[in-house]
């Protein structure tokens, strides 16, 4: 078992990293794209091995469905995809900044003592999720309303900025 | 769960919709503004009642104290300025305009909530709700220059967000809570204060918040977005969303990380330093009102971050509330000169149609009172007397100097001289420049109430100062 996800786990990663540098080093935007709902699909994956089903189902919905899709429109509407995305001179710097920010991070997050749980969950975390978000209680009631007003805020700028002039 | 404590932002949101729908209804569109601008009594009223109560509701997740409904009435006012001075601006946007006025409000509603909340992931959906608010009303105007703005402040705005979300998920992974008390208890009881990826959490809070307020390195968007915003919405950007951003530092550095204060203080002091005189440098050489107005918030900024450096080096922890409240007394007499110089401008503007400083020549003749007013409200950002800007700076300074950061103010007295030379340069092209055209600059009677309502407030700061410290005094109280 502990083998298994062990193995799943890096199989998993690789196939992450190597779709997202996909995405950032290819020319054409379409595969970019394409590589990009792989990654996205494989995140879920990483998901389902920490147990959490419910996030990788959300995972699946939202970013391969609704953004994977959105942005696969959104490239057919674009004219001149073909010529992909121009070299810019920023690309080394990029690379070293990135490179850097990469180091800073691997550094922080091995030197840290993370608490880490002494056994996976099993159970299904749908309700859990549930109470923990209207549970009179505990519940994060208040950002799920302003979470509301956000979507309002969002539609309408939406409908303001499609506007025909 | 107590909603009284939630009704000036529910009233709020409420009014937003009644906006929307009265916009369905009504003809004549110019209702909609004032409905807007009446209807924000409710909320304030809301404010001024809750005034002295100090309850949390939502499980801790709402604080209402006196810091909280000091940005809330702070927030309210400077809408009502950006609102009264968009009356005659938003005709360009014909049957937009109740949208325009909506966003404007929700955008209003999503900053009272930052200063208000007291759990990481409420304060990252107000602060988005703020930004998306803002990034429609960036690109409002939907000529080239508004939707490069709005698309750059979209684009920087999502990279921030990404960073600010890193850094919270550290530290929520190190301390196990979202809430900013159970951050700090688990900081000092666990003994967290050389973790390094606390340290890497804190960089990266700074960095995200840092994008809110325009400091280096994450003041790159500001000259685009504040060129082409809509004017109204430029100077909302450079008060309301700016004081935001404080306001909601203030409450994570304060209340969650006081026991590492040493750690972000530095990192404060040094970014208030750079930020400043790269502001400074830069609006030397532009020849667009508003985009060195830009600049010259993003100087701003550094001055107001000095307040948040002013922590004890001596003893360890230990944070001061002089610095708090001179930031908070500074935020109050930065909001009304910035409000009131925009104001002029977008009164200037809106006859000439140009933001070039060359077009001002002699405005001083076509519109003299207009030209005062920005005359007087360049002086208060340099910081002569007898304006709120000398107030502000005085007492920014001597929390400086009791803190210990003697270098930081020698640095942001330099730049104060040099800030001189550019904001001078207008006055000196209104007053002796010989005037483009003899034809009068007029102005709207909403635009004259808003300007010298600003121009009111700075000259009364610099006299008589002393109510409003106290209040400010009285609203970083309930920091340690």
């Amino acid at each position: 078992m502990e083998m298994g996800i062990a193995i799943a786990f890096w199989v998993l990663a690789a196939v992450i990293i190597g779709a997202a540098l996909a995405v950032v080093l290819g020319r054409n935007i379409f595969r970019a794209a394409l590589f990009l709902v792989l990654c996205f699909f494989t995140i879920a994956g990483i998901f389902v091995i920490l147990s959490a089903d419910f996030l990788a189902g959300v995972q699946v919905l939202i970013y391969v469905g609704a953004i994977g899709v959105l942005i696969i429109f959104a490239i057919m509407l674009t004219r001149e995809t073909q010529r992909g995305s121009p070299s810019g001179r920023l690309r080394l710097p990029a690379l070293i900044a990135g490179l850097l920010f990469l180091a800073t991070m691997v550094f922080v997050i091995v030197s840290t003592d993370w608490q880490i749980v002494a056994e996976i969950p099993t159970e299904p975390t749908t309700s859990g999720i549930a109470q923990a978000l209207f549970s009179k209680e505990e519940g994060f009631v208040l950002p799920f309303e302003i979470a509301a007003a956000l979507l309002l805020a969002a539609i309408i700028g939406a409908i303001v900025l499609v506007r025909e002039k | 769960m107590n909603l009284y404590l939630l009704a000036p932002e529910i009233s709020l949101c409420a009014l937003a919709l009644v906006v929307i729908l009265l916009d369905l209804f009504i003809g004549r569109k110019w209702i909609l503004g004032a409905v807007s601008i009446a209807g924000l009594i409710v909320p304030a009223a809301f404010t001024i009642a809750l005034w002295g109560t100090n309850e949390t509701s939502f499980n801790g997740m709402l604080v209402v104290d006196q810091f909280s409904l000091f940005f809330n009435l702070f927030f309210l006012v400077s809408t009502a300025l950006v609102l009264l001075s968009s009356t005659e601006y938003a005709s360009k946007f014909a049957a937009f305009r109740g949208e325009y006025y909506a966003l404007v409000l929700l955008a209003a509603m999503g900053m009272m909530l930052m200063a208000s909340t007291r759990e990481l992931i409420s304060i990252y959906i107000a602060l988005e709700l703020t930004g998306i608010s803002l990034y429609a009303l960036t690109g409002f105007l939907k000529d080239p220059k508004s939707s490069e703005a709005g698309l750059k402040y979209l684009l920087l705005g999502a990279v921030a967000s990404a960073v600010l979300l890193y850094g919270m998920a550290l530290v929520f992974g190190l301390t196990g809570t979202t809430h900013l008390e159970g951050i700090k208890a688990a900081i000092s009881a666990e003994g967290l204060l050389a973790s390094p990826a606390l340290l890497m959490g804190i960089v990266l809070l700074v960095a995200g918040f840092g994008f809110k307020i325009a400091t280096v390195p994450f003041q790159m968007w500001v000259p685009d977005v504040y060129e082409g915003a809509p004017t109204p919405i430029t100077a909302y950007l450079s008060v309301a969303s700016k004081a935001a951003g404080f306001a909601v530092i203030l409450r994570v550095f304060y209340e969650a990380l006081g026991p590492v204060s040493l750690d972000w203080s530095i990192i404060f002091a040094v970014l208030a330093a750079i930020t400043m005189t790269l502001g400074n440098v830069v609006a030397i050489w532009q020849t667009n009102i508003k985009r060195m107005l830009g600049y010259s918030s993003i100087a701003q900024a550094g001055y107001l971050m000095i307040g948040l450096a002013t922590v004890s080096a001596l003893e360890p922890g230990a944070i001061g509330s002089s610095g708090p409240s001179a930031l908070v007394f500074f935020l109050a007499c930065y909001a009304l000169t910035n409000l009131g110089a925009f104001i002029a401008i977008i009164a200037i503007s809106n006859k000439i149609d140009s933001d070039e400083i060359s077009d001002y020549s002699g405005m001083a003749r076509r519109a003299p009172l207009l030209s005062l007013a920005l005359a007087l409200c360049l002086i208060s950002l340099i910081g002569i007397p007898p304006t709120a800007g000398f107030m502000a700076k005085i007492y920014i300074f001597s929390a400086a100097v009791d803190y210990g950061l003697i270098w930081l103010v020698i640095v942001a007295v330099i730049n104060t001289v040099i800030s001189a030379y550019y904001y001078l340069r207008v006055i000196r092209v209104m007053f002796l420049g010989a005037p483009l055209s003899e034809e009068r600059v007029p102005s709207s009677g909403a635009l004259r109430a808003a300007l010298s309502f600003a121009c009111l407030g700075v000259l009364v700061l610099g006299i008589y100062p002393w109510v409003l410290l106290r209040i400010a005094e009285a609203a970083v109280r309930m920091f340690p």
